[in-house]
């Protein structure tokens, strides 16, 4: 079992939690992540680290409630446990040789991006972080962010808060504007992923895309979260996320292919969420 | 006087029109009257030749002769000698390829049941005797062992039963490998192989679940900073095969891995259980190839009330299944496409599996492997409706340990390379099982484990 050190609820459906995982915290870098059970009925659900405490022995990570497992999570408190935490698995996002790069999230993913960006940024990298939310009432953490980046520009779909611009928008404005990047990381939902490596495709920036696909053990075990590559030569080639990845060169990944892939349960998911909302509601009353 | 019936005691079971709609344990066992019977049928030969057949040597007929004097608890003590997991082998060995084939009864009639009385013997034992096995002598050697599968399992209670000092890492979040993530419940029911963790636990073996030994600790952390002067590594089989044909990504395509962890490990089929799979009732799968793993994945899928095709590009006789499960597939309605490959899967507008086109085969010359070669017959091509596909095409060993392990040699095909002590090119870390062979079967898992629990021994009592 695996306790709750802190729990911040960011937004309504966006929660900051810490667990006490003292071994996980040792080893974490950048761009990998655990896989967590709530309790003895629950799935195990991947989700990217979002930050580490080796000292402290914690490990911090960011969901969002959008199914059973989100949401049985959600009603945990700080000093509850969970059942079973993983970690860390998959590769550390590795940028060597940069200089100069942009990171880009969306939504929940600019969580993610702030830990490949504060490395990145304590290594001397000139880091832009371009991050998009839908609205004003979701944007969060942008004091941490800031700290993590050179420059920090954001925008909302809704143009609440800032200005109205999708991160594609800032991205290639900055790129227009001479930013010269030798390389751009990017993480978000999949969709926003595949047209900011539209964007890079067409001034040849390199990018690497950190993906999320469904995954069951995320040990290479049982093949879930396999993904295609295509290469130039018009080969393509399977690959896992949970040991080949999570990142890869957002040029050669098969969008529709990982769009489709990552539906494969949503109406379930959906259905399962509202039977849980609904039980919880029994036991409150 | 031998009892000479030249047929073995059938095995109760479910009937198959039962047992293909729930997932209770399909083989009831032999009453007390039918093993005593069975036993009979064992001719004690001087020159057993059924013991060379079993992996790890069990001295079959002493056991099958406390049978006969019903010393039930002095059968389970010959067989515990030198198999840590009786009741696990009794029902997933392969005896027809084992023991049994080699048994002298075999010649004219069916060979002595061994597999059904080791079964026997090991739940007799689990319901009449309680107490938990004494704790060793502890030797004050410390030893890590990577994966509590088969391999694992059985390399920690030889280790244990010595006297060392045992902790197994497991990455997944229960114990037994595959044990519980890939053999279902209703072949090896999962209180059958707690019960063996337990007796383990009993023993003084550690356990540590959720460790992904590479990533969180690595072998060389093990040895150098956590003072474990020896690793077993049993990690198992990693990465499933897929076959490489267009629409093998679409929704619906599944390795049997993930199908049968979803099931067994995250009881997806229960209510109750946040784990999900896509609704199979009414809906026709496709199971492609013709081993355990495949029949399992088969006799799943018909339990949740799909209609079932095994594709397999051999035909019947090459089905490297065990024959009860080829059989007990048969009975529950699994229909087999011998003969048959798939050549591409298509897909409906959302992404989903609407179709598989399969072509027919026939058997050309012995290949490599010395079975007949199968080849497409040109032109023959057809369209089967399917909902969902699952491949079991076997795996390919996982790359975890190998990449965070400096100095640790690999083969061709991923499998670690061990010597005839089981040690690996690194001293003192030794490996057995899939992680060495590639997906083979429980009890040569266990052979393995015993071979490294031995090398372990040797090197660490020197």
């Amino acid at each position: 079992m695996y306790r709750i050190v802190t729990k911040k609820v960011l937004t309504p459906t966006l929660v900051l939690i810490e667990i006490e995982a003292p071994m996980i915290a040792k080893k974490a870098e950048p761009g990998q992540f655990i896989i967590l059970r709530v309790d003895e009925n629950g799935e195990r659900i991947p989700i990217t680290i979002h930050d580490f405490d080796r000292e402290k022995g914690t490990v911090s990570i960011i969901y969002q409630v959008v199914g059973a497992t989100t949401e049985k999570l959600f009603h945990k408190e700080e000093g509850d446990y969970i059942q079973d935490f993983v970690g860390p698995l998959g590769n550390a996002t590795e940028m060597p040789g940069c200089k100069k790069v942009a990171v880009v999230g969306g939504g929940v993913g600019t969580a993610i991006a702030f830990p490949v960006a504060k490395k990145l940024h304590e290594s001397g990298v000139h880091v832009d972080l371009i991050v998009g939310f839908r609205n004003k009432d979701v944007v969060v953490l942008e004091d941490e962010f800031k700290k993590a980046c050179t420059n920090y520009y954001v925008g909302t779909d809704d143009g609440s808060y800032v200005r109205k611009a999708l991160v594609t928008e800032l991205l290639e404005e900055q790129i227009n504007a001479g930013a010269n990047y030798d390389a751009v990381f990017c993480v978000g939902p999949m969709m926003m992923m595949k047209f900011v490596c539209k964007v890079t495709e067409k001034y040849n920036i390199p990018t690497v895309v950190s993906m999320s696909p469904i995954m069951v053990d995320g040990t290479g075990m049982c093949g879930c979260c396999r993904l295609t590559l295509k290469e130039a030569d018009g080969t393509s080639v399977t690959k896992f996320a949970c040991v080949d990845g999570p990142d890869f060169d957002g040029f050669k990944v098969d969008w529709d292919e990982s769009v489709k892939r990552g539906k494969m349960y949503g109406e379930w998911e959906r259905r399962k969420h509202e039977e849980t909302c609904n039980l919880v509601k029994k036991e409150v009353k | 006087m031998p009892n000479m019936s030249l047929v073995k005691n059938p095995m109760p079971s479910q009937e198959p029109d039962v047992r293909n709609k729930n997932f209770l344990e399909v083989a009831l066992g032999y009453t007390e009257e039918q093993a005593l019977d069975e036993a009979q049928r064992c001719l004690n030969c001087k020159n057993p030749l059924c013991v060379n057949g079993c992996p790890v040597n069990v001295h079959i007929p002493q056991f099958i002769e406390k049978i006969v004097a019903k010393d039930y608890e002095g059968a389970y003590q010959v067989i515990h000698e030198t198999s840590s997991l009786p009741a696990v082998c009794g029902r997933v060995c392969p005896q027809e390829t084992q023991c049994e084939m080699h048994c002298i009864r075999g010649k004219k009639g069916d060979p002595v049941g061994i597999g059904r009385l080791e079964r026997f013997v090991a739940d007799w034992h689990n319901e009449h005797v309680n107490e938990a096995p004494a704790k060793p002598e502890p030797n004050g050697h410390k030893v890590a062992v990577i994966g509590s599968g088969p391999a694992g399992l059985t390399c920690a209670g030889d280790l244990a039963k010595k006297g060392y000092d045992v902790t197994v890492f497991e990455a997944l979040h229960l114990a037994g490998g595959v044990l519980v993530y890939g053999i279902p419940e209703f072949r090896l029911p999962k209180s059958i192989v707690q019960k063996e963790v337990d007796g383990l636990k009993a023993m003084g073996v550690k356990f540590e679940m959720n460790m992904v030994i590479g990533r969180v600790v690595s072998i060389d952390e093990l040895m150098q900073e956590y003072g474990f002067e020896a690793v077993f590594v049993g990690s198992g089989a990693g990465l499933p095969m897929f076959m490489h044909i267009p629409g093998e990504n679409l929704c619906g395509v599944y390795s049997a891995n993930e199908f049968l962890t979803r099931i067994n490990l995250m009881k997806a089929y229960k209510e109750g259980a946040d784990t999900p799979l896509m609704p199979l009732a009414g809906k026709t799968v496709a199971v492609v190839g013709g081993g355990n793993v495949a029949m399992d994945a088969a006799r799943c899928s018909k339990r949740l009330g799909a209609n079932v095709y095994i594709v397999y590009r051999r035909g019947m006789e090459e089905l490297p299944a065990r024959h009860e499960e080829v059989e007990h597939a048969i009975e529950e309605g699994i229909v087999f496409k011998t003969l048959h490959n798939p050549v591409e899967i298509h897909g409906n507008d959302v992404g989903y599996v609407k179709g598989m086109t399969v072509i027919e085969m026939e058997l050309g010359e012995p290949d490599a492997s010395g079975r007949r070669r199968p080849i497409e017959k040109k032109g023959s091509e057809f369209e089967l409706p399917v909902d969902c596909v699952i491949m079991a095409l076997g795996t390919s060993p996982n790359p975890l340990i190998k990449s965070t392990t400096p100095g640790l040699e690999v083969n061709k095909k991923g499998g670690i390379v061990i010597d005839e002590a089981g040690m690996t090119s690194k001293l003192g870390v030794y490996a057995g099982g899939d992680a060495v062979t590639g997906a083979a079967t429980v009890i040569l898992a266990m052979g393995a484990g015993k071979l490294g629990a031995k090398g372990i021994d040797e090197q660490l009592s020197k």
